[in-house]
């Protein structure tokens, strides 16, 4: 059980530190936004996972196993005393465990429930104060100046334009903005960005909850982005988003200005990608071709994920006594 | 037959055009002359609308005499600046909730419009 313990306990140190930093810092993600996306969600899991498993199998060591732990301790929470073999470390690492889990589990079903709610009420405005684009009833201008785009998800899923947007935009680039909204909405990116905005809002002093978040918002930008590109092409993209240029994507937390500052270093990142990917279509003569990774390197990348996340169940099985 | 979110918008159309309050037979007949075709939605219809209007807090009623009369709560500008605001709003998880922008207002223009907001907010 120790040893179980310090398994998972220098995997929830890698994860929580070192590993998501590298990542963040790391080339290789915007060449391969699917995996990389991946990578850190199994991260972001078996970090959780590991961290709480740890306490877990320290706190029930001396039972062997955590159901034998609880149905040790369960009398002492009645009455009597606890029984010697757990001294006040385990019982703190095993009420340390049980406060962790509810803080993420409560985290994640709050922020799912006012996402919801604002959801609801983004359509309901939407529908209200926009009309639908004639042969795209999916699509809405609402007439505003802004420059803006943006879509609600959620069972029935609207792109919303603004007049602004349509203005300054010509045929193609608003095109290729409709195909890198409609991109977020079908890959369901929404998903992906609630779970690290919970994470994040559970431990907001954690900087490497940010940092987490900020790489998932920029993956998940550049994922559409590809869609956009294999809908429409990367010079329309590039040009929609240059035009609205200086705007840049706000989707993230610029670490200290709250509000719809925008983000320029992620627009930067993006426009930087797409000019590489733009040289890459024009000496394959393929738009969308295969990116310039080194060969292997998804499958490593996805193998890894499964074994993160593989390794901390493991240590589930052992804490719970199915294996030894 | 329109769908019950174009009527919806068509009514709120016709009350922010109308500074009075109006009944749902007088909305069901100017919305059958606006539209032209001559097509007339049953009053049933129309009070489905007028009620879902009112639950989603977009109309309120008054309902001191037969027949209930109806106006827009608010302004279309009051509602779109209150649809921008938490479009831009970054702060809270509504951030969450939408899959975001290509591309947002620039900053200045954000900052200008946060301006109108928080002066509308203060109102």
């Amino acid at each position: 059980m120790f040893l179980v313990a310090g398994v998972l306990g220098a995997l929830a140190l890698a994860l929580a530190w070192p590993v998501p930093v590298l990542l963040s810092r790391a080339a290789w993600p915007s060449r391969a936004p699917a995996v990389a996306l991946a990578l850190w969600q199994a991260i972001a899991l078996a970090g959780g996972l590991s961290m709480i498993g740890c306490l877990l199998a320290f706190g029930s060591a001396a039972a062997g196993s955590f159901p034998a732990a609880v149905a040790q301790l369960a009398p002492a929470l009645l009455d009597g005393p606890v029984p010697s073999a757990f001294g006040a470390l385990e019982i703190a690492a095993l009420a340390l465990a049980g406060a962790v889990a509810l803080l993420l589990i409560l985290n994640l079903a709050f922020t799912a429930v006012r996402a919801e709610r604002e959801r609801r009420k983004q359509h309901q405005l939407v529908d209200v104060l926009s009309h639908p684009l004639p042969d795209d009833p999916r699509t809405r201008v609402l007439a505003h100046p802004a420059l803006l785009a943006y879509c609600v998800p959620g069972i029935r899923t609207t792109t919303v334009l603004t007049d602004g947007l349509i203005e300054v935009l010509d045929r193609d680039e608003l095109a290729a903005v409709i195909a890198h909204e409609r991109t977020h909405l079908g890959q369901l990116h929404h998903l992906v960005r609630l779970a690290f905005r919970a994470w994040h809002s559970a431990i907001p002093w954690f900087p490497i909850a940010n940092r987490a978040e900020r790489s998932v918002v920029t993956l998940t930008e550049m994922l559409a982005d590809d869609g956009a590109r294999r809908l429409v092409g990367t010079d329309a993209l590039r040009g929609a988003l240059e035009r609205v240029g200086n705007a840049g994507e706000s989707g993230s937390f610029p670490d200290a200005t709250p509000g719809a500052s925008p983000d320029a270093a992620m627009l930067a990142a993006r426009l930087v990608r797409l000019e590489r990917l733009d040289r890459l279509d024009a000496s394959t003569g393929d738009r969308g071709a295969a990116q310039d990774l080194p060969r292997g390197l998804p499958g490593l990348v996805l193998a890894t994920s499964v074994g993160l996340v593989a390794i901390s169940l493991t240590g589930y099985a052992a804490i719970l006594g199915i294996v030894p | 037959m329109a769908s019950l979110g174009e009527l919806e918008r068509s009514v709120m159309e016709m009350l922010w055009t109308n500074d009075a309050a109006l009944t749902a037979n007088e909305l069901r007949d100017t919305l059958a002359v606006r539209d032209g075709s001559g097509r007339v939605v049953a009053t049933t219809t129309m009070l489905t609308v007028l009620s879902r209007l009112e639950r989603k807090g977009f109309v309120s009623r008054s309902r001191v005499m037969r027949p209930h009369r109806y106006r827009a709560l608010l302004s279309r500008e009051e509602h779109t600046a209150e649809l921008m605001h938490e479009v831009l709003d970054q702060s809270t998880d509504r951030a969450a909730a939408l899959a975001r922008f290509v591309g947002t207002v620039s900053e200045g223009e954000a900052n200008t419009l946060r301006r109108l907001l928080d002066e509308l907010a203060h109102h």
